[in-house]
């Protein structure tokens, strides 16, 4: 098991390198200089920020100064916004979008796992079709729709009810949580629904199920834990697709309720062209999804025994 | 069930080479399989159905719908959808003079302010004008004056229109952006802090100002019926028509959602097609290329695409959107390309061509890739609502397709600015989107199931 991390952590600083070097050569190829525009309409204050910022060097020792900064884990300096640096800028709005993102998991996780069972367990009958008939109008609906749509309903709500019964968008308290992470997990959500719903399908007809109901489990045992236990496979692996998806449906979702997370700052950074905080916020997104895929890949190690065992083997 | 009519004859055994007994139907080819499917699946229909439409509707429709989605009026800005209807022309506004009072008497020091009394219309509510009167307040030092499209509740009174300075000036003109609808207006008396609000409800009826009619029709006079141009769907903060620039801008979103994935797909599958064919060191370059780009976060990238390829921030950039989608999407198809085809290459069938000594052409184009293509087809149908959503999901951001030209991402960014106050400005691309994608998610759903017996959902 211990090897197998090891050798899952290794490949994942690879893809965050290859991460980083696509990032470069990206932010390098764009036409002109990011100083040009800025106020440094004089010569010499333009030389001097090229020495300062480095753009004085050949691409290629720019290219090791920036990985090198990136192994310290020093991401620079932000070009638009004076003395922050972009390490600054991740510490602080990056606590925002992860509660916001893992809220958003939790609540698409449970909620997809919950609805799938009962769509598998009621298949065919009402509550099938009705769940199901909104699980593809969860995926065919963008966030954003969802966002929008929300905030009408709760401001409707808090008109009803004459006082705020929910904030419409801000941050700071658990309520101003609760309307943006339904808007941002209810596509994934819609998404696990269908993948527990099949797989569900798919188990319940297994010769061990078969098995358990003949020696006489009660009903809720085999479901609970012969079913349940061996359907959940799939969600686990779809996990880090799940959160890489919440992690960019964070921008929309960030600016429509004007939440101070890191998705926005990086919607903001492209606007005004802030090279350096694209290119930090780019490979630490990356590098982030990176290893939430590999500890996912490790966490289904742990619930499936079969995978265990054959990773340990290989 | 009769027998049929036996002679001696039909017992004689038939001689060698005339085939005892044909085939017991006739035989179906793979495609024909598939469409009788699909054509069982009434969702999948519908869905095709609505696809076609959408695309006749945006292909042809600019052409039907002469108006020019571009085109500002900002004398008919956020107007909601509404039939076709004349207008009656309105007779020309009098004047509008202030009502001064005599100054209302002092009220009593520290008494609170009351509401104002007797909140009526000063002649004939239009969409010219509205013109509210009052009874002066004791103690205030002036009114404030809101409109509201509900009835206030709570706090809220609506929206700030303005402010009467003194206390004796008890009238006000509303003439800001009045639409034919039901107005709750509210005044508030004020001596620094506000005392609480008069409510009156106001129907403001349908008409046209003469001056607007003219235009339209020289010869107009007050209570003729002039018909302005119809906006079936309204009108936007500009005042340029919604239909309009649906129709031309799902051409942008369509294009894309369906170039991207069609390009995109082609390279996949050529380049999976090669890694599967020929094996070997090729194939483990060509994969470990796939892996790498496949690890590379989606949007992220196409954000920094369109910031390397030069589009600044405020631009439109289609052509920059479509090759960073390309670039990034093709990895998908590549894997399931090169799956299906190490299969096959393995499949009897194709040994036995190989053995027949048909040639590397003949066995891509006979065997492999007509084996492919169904599987291709179902990646094809779930890639393009993934690519109009992609479009969407950018433009909303302001990094896709950028205001002033439409594509369904971009109304939606423009609409939800002013979604709290007219929401028909973001509801009408926002269903459009999902209308859309969602009868691609039913079709390609259909399609996996008459295409693919393996990845049939279980149903």
């Amino acid at each position: 098991m211990l090897a197998y991390t090891l050798k899952r952590l290794l490949a994942g600083l690879v893809t965050v390198f290859f991460i980083a070097t696509a990032t470069f050569a990206a932010m390098h190829a764009v036409p002109g200089d990011p100083l040009m525009s800025g106020k440094a309409r004089s010569a010499e204050i333009r030389r001097n920020l090229r020495v300062r910022y480095g753009l004085d060097k050949p691409v290629l020792v720019q290219y090791g100064v920036f990985l090198g900064n990136m192994a310290k884990g020093d991401f620079g300096i932000s070009f638009t916004q004076q003395n922050r640096s972009v390490n600054d800028i991740i510490r602080e709005h990056f606590k925002v979008s992860a509660v916001l993102g893992l809220v958003a998991l939790a609540f698409a996780t449970a909620g997809g796992i919950l609805l799938g069972a009962v769509t598998a367990r009621f298949r065919g009958r009402l509550a099938d079709r009705s769940i199901l008939f909104l699980v593809v109008l969860g995926i065919s609906v963008p966030s954003f729709v969802f966002a929008a749509l929300g905030q009408q309903v709760v401001l409707a709500l808090n008109r009803w009810a004459g006082t705020t019964v929910l904030p419409v968008a801000g941050w700071g308290t658990v309520r101003h949580l609760l309307l943006p992470a339904l808007a941002l997990g209810l596509g994934t959500l819609a998404f696990l629904t269908r993948l527990m719903r099949s797989s569900l399908l798919e188990v319940v007809h297994q010769d061990w199920v078969r098995t358990a109901r003949a020696k006489g489990l009660p009903p809720w045992r085999i479901f609970w834990s012969h079913q349940l236990r061996n359907a959940i496979l799939p969600v686990v692996t779809l996990l880090g697709p799940a959160l890489a998806a919440i992690t960019t449906g964070g921008f929309v979702v960030e600016s429509v309720f004007a939440i101070p997370g890191l998705g926005r700052y990086f919607v903001q950074a492209v606007q005004q062209l802030d090279y350096t905080v694209i290119m930090g916020l780019t490979v630490f997104y990356g590098a982030f999804l990176a290893f939430m895929v590999i500890v996912v890949d490790i966490l289904y190690g742990f619930v499936d025994p079969r995978i265990r065992v054959a990773k340990e083997a290989a | 069930m009769s027998l049929p009519a036996l002679s001696p004859g039909d017992f004689a055994p038939l001689s060698r080479g005339e085939v005892a007994r044909g085939p017991s139907r006739p035989s179906l080819s793979y495609w024909r399989d598939a469409w009788l499917r699909l054509r069982r699946n009434r969702q999948a229909l519908a869905s095709l159905a609505v696809i076609a439409l959408l695309l006749l509707a945006t292909l042809l429709g600019p052409l039907a719908w002469r108006v020019d989605p571009g085109q500002t009026a900002m004398a008919r800005t956020s107007e909601r959808p509404r039939g076709w209807a004349a207008l009656t022309v309105l007779a020309p506004l009098a004047p509008y003079q202030e009502v001064v009072v005599e100054p209302p008497p002092a009220a009593p020091a520290g008494a609170p302010l009351r509401a104002p009394e007797g909140l009526r219309l000063l002649g004939p509510a239009t969409v010219e004008a509205v013109r509210l009167r009052w009874e002066p307040v004791p103690g205030a030092k002036g009114y404030l004056v809101y409109r509201s499209t509900s009835r206030p509740g709570g706090d809220y009174l609506g929206l700030p229109l303005g402010e009467v300075e003194g206390g004796n000036l008890v009238s006000f003109e509303d003439a800001f952006n009045l639409e034919p609808a039901t107005w709750w207006y509210s005044v508030v008396a004020k001596d620094g802090a506000e005392g609480p609000p008069a409510t009156l409800r106001v129907a403001v009826p349908a008409g046209i100002p003469l001056v607007e009619a003219r235009t339209l029709d020289p010869a107009a006079r007050p209570g003729d019926a002039v018909a302005r141009p119809w906006r079936p769907l309204g009108t936007d903060a500009l005042g340029r028509d919604i239909l309009a620039r649906l129709l031309s801008g799902g051409r942008i979103s369509l294009f894309i959602g369906f170039t991207a994935p069609l390009l995109s797909i082609l390279i996949g599958v050529l380049i999976g097609g090669v890694a599967g064919y020929f094996g070997g060191r090729l194939d483990q370059w060509l994969m470990r290329i796939t892996d790498f780009v496949m690890a590379l976060p989606f949007l992220l990238f196409m954000i920094l695409f369109r910031v390397a390829l030069g589009v600044g921030p405020g631009e439109s950039g289609v052509g920059p959107m479509l090759v960073a989608m390309i670039l990034l999407s093709w990895t998908g198809a590549a894997r399931l390309t090169r799956g299906q085809v190490l299969q096959l290459r393995e499949a009897e069938f194709v040994q036995a061509a190989r053995l027949l000594g048909a040639r590397p052409r003949y066995l891509l184009l006979r065997h492999l890739l007509p084996n492919t293509l169904g599987v291709i087809l179902v990646s094809l149908t779930f890639a393009i609502p993934s690519a109009i959503f992609t479009e969407a999901f950018l433009s909303f951001i302001g990094m896709g397709v950028v205001p002033p030209t439409a594509s369904w991402g971009s109304m939606c960014n423009d609409g939800i600015k002013t979604f709290l106050v007219y929401p028909h400005e973001f509801i009408a691309p926002a269903a459009i989107i999902s209308v859309t994608v969602l009868a691609f998610n039913l079709l390609g759903d259909g399609l996996r199931d008459a295409l693919d017996p393996r990845l049939r959902s279980v149903e």
